[in-house]
Parts: structure tokens; C-alpha cells; sequence
């Protein structure tokens, strides 16, 4: 058994709220700049230019890429070879998203209760995915999810008969809907299978596979490239005002499921595609 | 693509200049509300009570502003999605409202009060936080303070950007720009 102090946690936590808010990730950057290249709207270039500034300014000053800081969602994978000592895991996560959000100037976005709340002030409680895995090392991320791309995603539980058509459907349909509301160009995370509320966690789990990376499953990742191609042929654009580049990203993650159920998710993700991740 | 240069508060030729898809620089001041501000603006135009500013003219900039770093008069500070504004916004633009500020789509109902009541509706570059907070120069408190970063707050801005989205004439840049690109059929 290796012990870990909990508080390695918290501070683990702090650092990663931080830097995943005010440091752009790499594969999103490249994207981004490939994007510009594929845009041929000149109002959509402007936005891309403007975006991509808005990240080195962010990187340099150490300011939010966005003033929507997000809910903290936090995935963490415990080997089980590891004894945490030294207080409550879930405290320990708080604490951190409570000393990062305040110490990094970070939007604090969380209400509770969640009808006529107040503000919590701390952006806590955040949302946590606790995994065991094999091994003794703690592997956590930290992904902050603002509340507009979220609002655009949607759940729906299909039949076996609607097939992959359905799926099609579905997913073409939600980004329309959402338009120029969840800031495109935007990162689509697709689940199919499992249940109810496990789909909705494959579809965020989807939005951590770095850009440019396809499912492992072929006929996944061939979905993965028709889904793209067809959301960016959309029109939506740049914020929505019309363009090439609606989808930076597809990516679409399975499991299996009931005979009689076809869930599936989709999980939109503005372009400020913010995760970061760290091993204890 | 037209540019404007325009100071607050707007009048109705200035409104009446602005076509949806043109760029904006705004210098001047501009207010802050979002969804539980405007909640609270809404109940007091319902029951006959002032707002806690004179809306006339003027422009409000939906937005949720990170906390301001030392040495700094503001975080981070992009556009919000404005349709979750949309149920109380045809009531302000009835008060003298002039122009908004925000991100993304708007209801039929706002789309008319816009024409009927000569106002703009703009969209800033969402998730640009970092970039438009540059263009503010000032805040100041107006009301409030117990709500936070969706206070209402008065920004001095310089040249801050924006795009028409929706204009005096009923046309929209969003449906504009997307019928333009879009090769496929809607599902």
C-alpha cells in the first residue's frame, strides 16, 4: 500500500483549476489555427483571429480564457493499491477547487439551492467521477465546463431501431439547435450505450480524448469522421455568423447496452476546450 | 462589412445606421446585467418602481465578469448567452433600452421588439474574455452587490467590438451567415 495525504490532492486540484483555465490546450490550439485556415468567411476569420489572440493573452497574463470559469468537473482514477490518509477524498477535492477558484481569480458560477439559490462563493461543490483503477498512482483532471455549451447539449433514449441513422440525426440535430449560442467552434462529445446516466458520462468523457485522436474501434472512428464532416457542413460557423468551421472535433465513445435501449448523448463543448491533468 | 464607431447612449439615427453583419466599436458606457438582474429589473418595471438606472438610450452588456486581479479594473469578461434574457428583454426595450450586448440566439418575440422599438442587438466573440476585457476601462457598482459577479455595474469602455446581429429591419446575421454556408439539409 502507498500512502497519500489527501491534502496532495487539494493541492493538486488548486494548480490544475488554474492552469486549465488560463492555458489553452495544445491539441485545442493546433485546431484552432487549422481552422483559421480552413474558414473561408471573412467574418469567421476575424472571430478565429480574435480567439486565438484571446488565448495568448490569457496564456501570458495568466487571466481566464473565459470570464465563465466553469463548474469544476473533476475525473478522478485511484489505484487501488493506494491508501489516502489524512482526511475526507471529496472535502479534499473541494478544498482545492475552493483554494484555486479564490487564489487564481477564477468566477465563482455555482448556486445552491438550485432553484431561487444563492452563490456558494467558492465555485464548490464540484462535480466529482471517482474511478479505481489497477497500480498505486492517483491520476486526476480537472475540467472546467462553462454553463452556455452545456446548456446546448441534450440526451435521448432511442431504440435499437433507430441505428446509427438515428444517431446521425440526433447529433446533427443538437448542434443545429444550439447555433451560435454554445461559442462554435465547438468540440462534439457523442455517447452511445450503457444506460441513462451512463451515456451522459461517456459523452463528457469523450470531450478529454485529445483533438485528433480517433476512437480505437473503426467503425467508431469512421463515425467520428462522417459526424464531423456533416456538422461542418452546418453553416453555423464561428459563432454562429456563418462559416466552414462549426466543429473543431467529433468524438464519440460506446458502451454496451440493454436489448431494448439505444441511449445516446451528445455533449457540445465550446471552443475555450479547457482540461488538465496530473499524476500522484 | 461596414464599421461604426459609435458612442453611448444610442439615439435612433445611430440605430437606424447599424445593418445585421456589420462591426461595431463602442466607446462610452455600457451596463452590466444578467439573469438574476434582469429578473429583478423585470419585477420593478412590473410593479411601477424606477430602475436602478436610466435606461434610456442605453446599452446593457450581458455579462458575468471574473473577479479583477491586482492592478486590474476587471477580469476576464466576454459575452453570456443573451436567450436566457429573452423573456424580460421586450419589456426593457418598452423603457428606452437601446442596444444589447451578448451571444447567440434570440427569441421571435425580442426580434420584434427590437424593429418596434428601434434598438440593436450585438454579439461579442464569446469565450474572448481575456481580449475584451482590454476595452473596458472602468467599473463602478450600480446595484445590487449581493449578486455577485451578475451585479449591475457601469464599464467605461473604449472601441469595445462587436457584430450586429439583429437590426432595426428585421434582418438576422446568424440565419444570414449560416443559409450562406450550410450544404447540407437539416435533419
Amino acid at each position: 500500500m502507498r500512502e497519500v495525504n489527501v491534502s496532495e490532492i487539494s493541492e493538486t486540484i488548486a494548480r490544475l483549476s488554474q492552469e486549465a483555465n488560463y492555458f489553452l490546450p495544445e491539441d485545442v490550439l493546433a485546431a484552432l489555427q487549422s481552422g483559421r485556415q480552413a474558414e473561408e468567411s471573412a467574418t469567421g476569420q476575424a472571430i478565429l483571429d480574435e480567439i486565438l489572440e484571446n488565448q495568448q493573452i490569457a496564456r501570458t497574463e495568466q487571466a481566464p480564457i473565459c470570464q465563465d470559469t466553469g463548474l469544476a468537473v473533476v475525473f478522478i482514477d485511484i489505484g487501488q493499491d493506494v491508501h489516502l490518509v489524512g482526511g475526507d477524498l471529496r472535502e479534499a477535492v473541494n478544498e482545492g477547487v475552493r483554494k484555486g477558484y479564490t487564489e487564481g481569480y477564477l468566477r465563482k458560477s455555482v448556486v445552491f439551492p438550485p432553484v431561487r439559490g444563492k452563490n456558494t462563493n467558492d465555485n464548490t461543490p464540484a462535480i466529482l467521477h471517482l474511478n479505481i483503477v489497477p497500480g498505486d498512482k492517483i491520476h486526476i483532471v480537472v475540467a472546467p465546463k462553462g454553463g452556455g455549451s452545456e446548456n446546448m447539449s441534450a440526451l435521448k433514449m432511442m431504440v435499437p431501431a433507430d441505428g446509427l441513422d438515428g444517431v446521425r440525426r440526433f447529433v446533427l440535430e443538437t448542434v443545429s439547435k444550439g447555433g451560435s449560442n454554445p461559442c462554435p467552434p465547438v468540440i462534439v462529445g457523442v455517447g452511445i450505450g450503457g444506460n441513462f446516466e451512463h451515456v451522459a458520462y461517456l459523452a463528457k468523457k469523450a470531450l478529454l480524448r485529445p483533438v485528433g485522436q480517433y476512437n480505437a474501434l473503426p467503425e467508431i472512428a469512421d463515425l467520428e469522421k462522417e459526424l464531423l464532416g456533416k456538422i461542418n457542413q452546418l453553416g453555423i460557423g464561428p459563432m454562429g455568423l456563418g462559416g466552414k468551421v462549426t466543429a473543431l472535433w467529433c468524438a464519440v465513445e460506446v458502451a454496451p447496452r440493454h436489448i431494448a435501449s439505444f441511449p445516446v448523448a451528445v455533449n457540445i463543448q465550446c471552443h475555450a476546450a479547457r482540461h488538465k491533468e496530473a499524476v500522484i | 462589412m461596414k464599421e461604426h464607431y459609435l458612442t453611448t447612449p444610442l439615439n435612433d439615427e445611430a440605430v437606424a445606421a447599424l445593418r445585421a453583419g456589420d462591426r461595431v466599436y463602442l466607446t462610452g458606457y455600457v451596463y452590466t446585467a444578467r439573469d438574476s438582474a434582469h429578473q429583478r429589473m423585470f419585477e420593478l418595471l412590473s410593479e411601477g418602481k424606477p430602475l436602478p438606472f436610466d435606461i434610456v438610450g442605453q446599452v446593457i452588456y450581458y455579462v458575468g465578469p471574473a473577479p479583477a486581479k491586482p492592478g486590474r479594473v476587471i477580469g476576464s469578461a466576454g459575452p453570456t448567452t443573451s436567450g436566457r434574457m429573452d423573456k424580460f428583454t421586450p419589456a426593457l426595450l418598452a423603457a428606452g433600452l437601446k442596444g444589447m450586448i451578448g451571444k447567440g440566439l434570440r427569441s421571435r418575440e425580442v426580434k420584434e421588439a427590437i424593429k418596434t422599438y428601434k434598438a440593436v442587438y450585438m454579439a461579442a466573440v464569446g469565450g474572448a474574455g481575456a481580449l475584451i476585457a482590454r476595452s473596458i476601462r472602468e467599473v463602478e457598482l450600480v446595484a445590487w452587490e449581493d449578486l455577485g459577479t451578475e451585479a449591475v455595474r457601469r464599464l467605461r469602455v473604449e472601441n469595445f467590438p462587436a457584430i450586429v446581429v439583429n437590426d432595426i429591419y428585421g434582418a438576422d446575421a446568424y440565419e444570414e451567415g449560416t443559409a450562406k454556408y450550410r450544404t447540407i439539409e437539416l435533419p
